[in-house]
């Protein structure tokens, strides 16, 4: 049985942890490039001289001494985002979507006040959500006002995209839905549901939800999860395209929000993608890779490489390629 | 090329590795499983004499030499008063007591402790064609009858020689003129040598002590060996049999008398035997210390008691990650850090098992409340962690006491557990109980207690513990196989669980 189920696996080009590390990860992604993703003020940076966009900065409190600057920083701002700068898979992230008399409105609903949002701070200052907890900065980020496409799929937060990149050709988009188990953050470890995108339409498939059980319906709204076109999808795989000469990696993840005014904006990217994104879209990560190897050692630009991957999308990743 | 190059390695790991254990077990004779008995026998031959008036005495007593299919470890020699020289030729020992005055009945014992071992060969006996024996008439006439009837019956060398042995056991007139009326086994073993070496067949006769546990007063036998061309066969004169019985000790390579006192009256040789059981591990310790003295310095059991214990703790920590690497790599079961699992295992030890798990997960979850307690009054992380260490200790020496009172003695070893392990199994579950839920923390609480069981229970196994500290070599092949899961880039097992959905609805 276990035999069967990995011969189905393996015929599925399902990829596995294991493969991830050993052949991608660590085969094309340089150790020394890791700051870039890992640190999201690096990452903001580079992102704007490539001419990704980003959420806008307004500020970065590094010490628990800055902390009393953070009502400067959000003086002209009513609602914004505190997000450490070395956090991973979302944690530490805090959503204030609105303040009034001194207290504050997080995108779950619940009331802080300056005493909570400060020892929040304090934690996040001193590495309580950064990798190997370090000592940390926390950015102070314009708040993303969700686009439209997914208000009725959606408890609380932002949903996110997440684009696989695979030597900066995007193989598999999914994206991710907060439901009120994740507590509006959009990360499937936490209870988000996620569904695959067709990269050649931007249609979204039928989701993937805890217990990884495909459910069309949002577990919070019932409405349904496939068939939706996501806007600016083109301008999303040439953002995450982009990012394969950002950072220098070869197997990236990235993470693109889409908001109401000014577009998908790009939120972090991830070296070390999680291996859900197949589950959500029913398909195997090795099977598309495996299309791509032939092109390696040519250079593509962004443009022709989402092209290509479009391409191959539209043909289902047949052998049979376009020129 | 990467690939490669990790095979070779691999492969120069694992014969390295399997070499030197195979040299140590088969070569060494180190026994591959702990507490196996070695059969060792104990010999003392005694010396009796007399001595009527004060004078110097000399006794010569040949000691065993190489005696086939054992290995003398232990010699001691018994004699007080008397000087003590030893002489060594390649074929024959001699103990030579001599003491200036002596009087009375004088008794010296030589004691050999001996194990069996069937590596050991035969001492270098010449194997020359032998001089055809000159003899007086009639017992010439009647050595050429008796060498003209041992041919007929014979075809080659050994049945000649079994042939012969038949013949000196028969009572015809012939034999009897050689022997008398009542053959002694010493003549007819010397007229088997005299009809073999008519035939010019290389052939002596050697004394051997046929061992027998607790044997008083054991004769030695006289059995002849006879060079067939290419090797030495065994014959037992009384019975023609051939072959050499696993439980006879060659004592002399000759038929000389095994004692030999110069001054003395009466002198009288008798053996006594005792079977003792060692421990098979000494006796390889002591066999490789004789053999081969500079690799045993070398040893782990050449370490004192003290340092042997703490290495076949040691020891078993690559074993305990090699089983962390096939849980979490090849099975996928999430844990605590990387060798929490080991750290939690080696706590186990000193608790018992299930003690262990009960406490480990008592003061866990103890640990745990107060750390969310902490949490609402909202302290910085260091000194939070070092709150969480303190309440540890004293929900240790909490424990300690009501278990004590309670009558339970177990209580007393969760002092044991390394309480900073405690403190940061604590502190990262609750950091995953608050990001990822409960549910993810259970998750690799469980996982971690799992592992830590295994490991344990791998540790504590007695055969376990003996191959890696007798035969440390074996780490190596550990090493070979944790890097060549290195490279395993297959399905962790709980993948195909994870990924049922893409399974099924494949075409």
């Amino acid at each position: 049985m276990i035999w069967r189920r990995w011969r189905a696996l393996s015929a599925r080009g399902v990829m596995g942890i294991n493969r991830r590390n050993s052949d991608y990860i660590m085969a094309l992604n340089p150790r020394q490039n890791f700051p870039i993703v890992d640190d999201k003020l690096l990452t903001k940076a580079l992102a704007i001289r490539h001419g990704v966009p980003v959420p806008e900065l307004y500020g970065v409190i590094a010490t628990p001494h800055e902390i009393r600057n953070l009502p400067a920083i959000m003086a002209d701002h009513n609602d914004f985002v505190l997000k450490p700068t070395h956090g991973s898979q979302g944690d530490g992230i805090l959503v204030i979507v609105d303040r009034r008399k001194g207290r504050y409105r997080t995108s779950s609903g619940r009331l802080l006040d300056w005493g909570e949002l400060e020892h929040h701070l304090t934690n996040a200052l001193s590495g309580q959500f950064s990798l190997g907890g370090l000592p940390d900065n926390v950015m102070v980020e314009y708040r993303v006002r969700f686009d439209a496409v997914f208000n009725d799929v959606c408890y609380q937060g932002v949903p996110d995209l997440r684009v696989i990149v695979y030597r900066g050709f995007p193989l598999m988009c999914m994206v991710r839905l907060p439901t009120r188990q994740s507590d509006g953050k959009a990360n499937l470890h936490q209870g988000a549901v996620g569904a695959g995108i067709n990269v050649a339409t931007g249609l979204t498939l039928p989701a993937v939800g805890v217990g990884n059980v495909v459910v069309d319906e949002h577990p919070d709204t019932g409405a349904t999860i496939s068939g939706r076109t996501i806007p600016h999808w083109e301008h999303v795989l040439d953002m995450a395209a982009r990012c394969y000469e950002l950072t220098g990696l070869g197997y990236l993840g990235a993470d693109v929000v889409l908001d109401a005014e000014r577009g998908p904006l790009l939120l972090e990217l991830n070296a070390r993608p999680g291996l859900n994104v197949q589950i959500a879209n029913q398909d195997g990560l090795l099977r598309r890779i495996r299309m791509i190897d032939p092109l390696v050692g040519q250079s593509y630009t962004p443009e022709e490489r989402v092209a290509i991957a479009r391409d191959l999308a539209r043909r289902g990743y047949q052998a049979e390629r376009a020129a | 090329m990467r690939l490669r190059h990790l095979l070779v390695l691999v492969l120069v790991l694992t014969v390295a590795g399997s070499g030197l254990f195979y040299y140590k077990w088969q070569v060494m004779g180190f026994p591959v499983q702990a507490n196996r008995d070695a059969e060792t026998w104990t010999v003392e031959a005694r010396v009796n004499f007399g001595r009527a008036s004060t004078g110097p005495v000399k006794a010569i007593l040949l000691l065993p030499t190489a005696p086939p299919g054992f290995v003398i470890f232990d010699e001691q020699f018994i004699s007080r008063g008397y000087g003590l020289t030893t002489e060594d030729d390649s074929v024959a020992r001699r103990a030579i007591w001599a003491v200036r005055r002596a009087r009375g009945e004088q008794s010296l014992y030589y004691r050999a402790t001996l194990f069996r071992d069937e590596a050991d060969g035969i001492p270098n006996l010449s194997t020359a064609f032998p001089q055809v024996p000159r003899l007086e008439e009639p017992h010439a006439t009647a050595l050429e009858e008796l060498v003209s009837r041992v041919r007929q019956e014979s075809a080659d060398i050994v049945t000649f020689a079994a042939a012969a042995m038949r013949v000196v056991q028969g009572s015809e007139s012939t034999v009897r003129l050689f022997l008398g009326s009542r053959p002694e086994p010493a003549m007819q073993a010397d007229l088997a040598i005299k009809i073999l070496h008519s035939a010019r067949i290389p052939a002596l006769v050697i004394q051997a002590l046929r061992l027998g546990d607790d044997r008083r007063e054991a004769p030695l036998e006289y059995w002849v060996v006879v060079h067939n061309g290419s090797e030495w066969l065994f014959f037992d004169p009384l019975d023609g049999s051939r072959g050499l019985p696993n439980n006879l000790l060659v004592w002399s390579w000759n038929a000389d008398p095994v004692l030999d006192v110069e001054g003395g009256r009466g002198a009288e040789l008798s053996f006594s035997m005792r079977r003792t059981i060692e421990d098979a591990l000494r006796v390889a310790e002591l066999r490789a210390q004789r053999q081969h003295p500079r690799i045993m310095e070398f040893s782990l059991l050449d370490l004192p008691l003290q340092t042997q214990g703490l290495y076949s703790i040691l020891l078993l920590v690559p074993l305990g990650a090699l089983l962390v690497v096939l849980l979490r790599n090849v099975v996928g079961i999430s844990t605590f850090g990387t060798f929490m699992p080991v750290l939690v295992a080696m706590a186990f030890r000193e608790t018992q098992l299930v003690n262990g798990l009960v406490l480990f997960i008592l003061i866990v979850a103890f640990g745990l409340s107060i750390r969310f307690y902490l949490e609402r009054l909202r302290l910085l992380l260091v000194p939070r962690l070092s709150a969480v260490l303190i309440v540890v200790v004293l929900l240790m020496a909490l424990v300690s006491i009501f278990t004590h009172r309670l009558g339970l003695e177990v209580g007393l070893s969760v002092a044991l557990f390394p309480m900073v392990i405690i403190a940061m199994t604590i502190e990262r579950m609750s950091i995953i109980w608050e990001e990822r839920g409960p549910g993810e923390a259970m998750k690799e609480g469980i996982g971690t207690l799992v592992a830590a069981a295994l490991i344990y229970m791998m540790m504590i196994t007695p055969e376990v513990r003996y191959i890696v500290l007798v035969f440390p070599e074996v780490l190596l092949l550990v090493l070979a196989l944790v890097l060549l899961l290195g490279r395993y880039t297959g399905y962790r097992l709980t993948e195909l669980v994870r990924f049922k959905a893409l399974a099924g609805a494949g075409k």
